[in-house]
């Protein structure tokens, strides 16, 4: 299978004030593959994985140096933060459901680019809901707040409200942390079923997650990329040996 | 207000007291507890004390020999104690209709301030605002009076097709003014208690500054606005000088439009109550009678509102 490249990283810096969170990242994503972040915290994995939809623009005092490129187009020079966000949607470490009811959760993304019409709306909530395996738990209870569910339901509430935008990539930041092991499995699966249609990026704290499903892994050490590369070579056999330390669980 | 709390406080004191008999320091203990116990019970005594005072006043003219016919009191449009006239409907209707006037102005008014000073503002300009609206809500009432009579009665006496500026316009202006404060720190706060991460929700689905506002965060805080609100509506309606002086207080008729005078039910006290004497001053309590159930209906509705945000906020 021909890798086409998503997004090209190269010579990213990232500055919080005078901290360096990011040094020198040089990466190439792939199209339609699981892209996993590994790495002990603060190790730059989520703020890397936040300069891509730009959500560090909403941070005062980060200065970012270097170019990333979504097909081939720099997301900070030639491109507003708002239709790259439409493009890459996002998924948070605690399920963070609006409080309003689960449908107006998932039509909040179509309503906000200007979708009005009842029944265009129904569809894209049923369709959403439908890609996110949660159709069939909540689709009685459509009405009732989004906040009234599980975690692991809830979180598959957002992941379909970000599916509802029809992104091509999709960012988890650490998904499943908050949630338990059976819900942690159903996102897992999820992801890797999401994968046939979209390009998607998984910051995890949980190595056998990374191993699991994701098809690249990269790992993370204080703000510099240690290694990049296929997920089984990285986990199997690491060519550096902190990578190996880490993996091993050595440290971290 | 609060009695069924106060009552389950009273109790669990006593239970605690009584376990403490025989020691020293529970003694002691026991001392303060009845001390704090006992400045409690001052407020709750004073609602009661006004609540049985105002309403054995208020309520003495419609019982008895001689009786005053209640329904003419709550529908009639005219005062003439000179006369022994007493009608308030159109106090009321006047008190009503100031009071929806300035909550429809300073509602949206305050909330668009909120939502600059919480969101928008940056943080000089944030510590310009605040203090300014801080001291709008410390000037005494008497000034904001004196401000409507001078300066908004005034002006409206130049457009005014009556030829006069004392009218519902100008207690709608002053009030609005005077419920500002209340509607922004509530509403600001409310603001301010949305978790960052729905921002970041509505953010990452690419939605503006502007949208992420006003259809994630303001909505996340309605109930705080509607508190507000509610607060809002009961500092306007329970306005007294401020209103007296620029009301008009017509003796009777209903304001047919924003250009008439009104006579809310606050100032009818406030104006007659120093020389009033016999059925007149208990009709004056009867005004107050009417004016307090209002303001109970208001914090009825306050409760409700708040525990509704306290029910959601367990389920998260």
């Amino acid at each position: 299978m021909n890798d086409i490249t998503k997004f090209s990283v190269s010579d990213l810096n990232l500055f919080y004030g005078s901290f360096q969170a990011l040094k020198n990242i040089n990466m190439d994503i792939y199209k339609g593959k699981i892209t996993a972040f590994i790495g002990p915290s603060g190790c730059g994995k989520s703020t890397f994985l936040k300069t891509i939809n730009r959500m560090n623009d909403l941070i005062e005092g980060v200065t970012i140096n270097g170019t990333v490129t979504l097909d081939g187009v720099d997301i900070y020079k030639e491109m507003d933060a708002i239709s790259l966000r439409t493009r890459v949607g996002m998924v948070f470490q605690q399920p963070n459901p609006f409080p309003m009811s689960i449908y107006d959760n998932v039509a909040y993304g179509p309503r906000i680019h200007g979708i009005r019409k009842k029944s265009t709306l129904d569809e894209i909530v049923e369709k959403s809901l439908r890609q996110a395996a949660i159709w069939d738990e909540v689709k009685d209870k459509l009405k009732k707040s989004a906040q009234a569910i599980s975690g692991g339901q809830q979180q598959r509430i957002c992941i379909a409200r970000t599916l509802a935008i029809e992104p091509e990539v999709i960012l988890m930041d650490e998904p499943t942390s908050a949630l338990d092991p059976i819900s942690t499995l159903k996102i897992e699966d999820l992801a890797s079923e999401l994968k046939k249609d979209y390009t998607i990026i998984i910051v995890t704290h949980n190595m056998q997650q990374a191993g699991r499903i994701s098809d690249k892994t990269a790992f993370f050490l204080t703000g510099e990329v240690i290694e990049y590369g296929d997920t089984e070579q990285i986990f199997n056999k690491p060519s550096n040996k902190k990578t190996e330390d880490y993996i091993t669980g050595r440290f971290g | 207000m609060n009695n069924a709390g106060k009552e389950k406080m009273v109790t669990e004191n006593a239970a605690i007291g009584n376990q403490a008999v025989g020691n020293q320091k529970d003694y002691k203990d026991l001392v303060f507890r009845t001390i704090f116990l006992l400045c409690a019970l001052l407020s709750v005594l004073s609602v009661i004390a006004i609540i049985t005072f105002v309403f054995t006043k208020g309520l003495k003219p419609f019982f008895g020999e001689n009786a005053y016919s209640f329904s003419d009191f709550i529908t009639g449009l005219k005062w003439d104690p000179g006369k022994e006239v007493y009608g308030i409907f159109y106090m009321i209707v006047g008190s009503i209709i100031a009071t929806l006037g300035a909550i429809m102005l300073g509602v949206p008014i305050g909330l668009m301030t909120a939502v600059f000073i919480a969101e928008i503002a940056p943080k000089k300009m944030v510590a310009i605002i605040r203090p300014a609206i801080e001291l709008l809500a410390g000037i005494p009432s008497v000034i904001y009076g004196a401000f409507g009579l001078g300066v908004i009665v005034q002006l409206i006496k130049k457009v005014s097709p009556t030829g006069q500026g004392e009218s519902l316009l100008a207690v709608i202006c002053v009030l609005t003014i005077m419920i500002l404060p209340t509607i922004i720190t509530l509403s600001e706060s409310s603001l301010r208690a949305v978790p960052k991460s729905y921002r970041e929700a509505s953010y990452g689905l690419g939605a503006s500054k502007i949208q992420t506002i006003f259809k994630s965060v303001v909505p996340a805080a309605r109930s705080g606005i509607l508190s507000a609100t509610v607060l809002g509506i009961g500092r306007a309606l329970g306005e007294t000088m401020a209103v007296m002086m620029i009301a008009g207080n017509n003796i009777g008729g209903l304001p047919g439009s924003l250009w008439d005078k009104i006579r809310p039910l606050t100032s009818n006290i406030s104006m007659e109550m120093s020389y009033a004497s016999g059925r007149h001053q208990d009709m004056l309590f009867a005004t107050g009678v009417v004016l307090f159930l209002f303001i109970l209906v208001i914090n009825l509705l306050l409760i409700k509102i708040t525990s509704k945000v306290g029910a959601q906020g367990t389920k998260n």
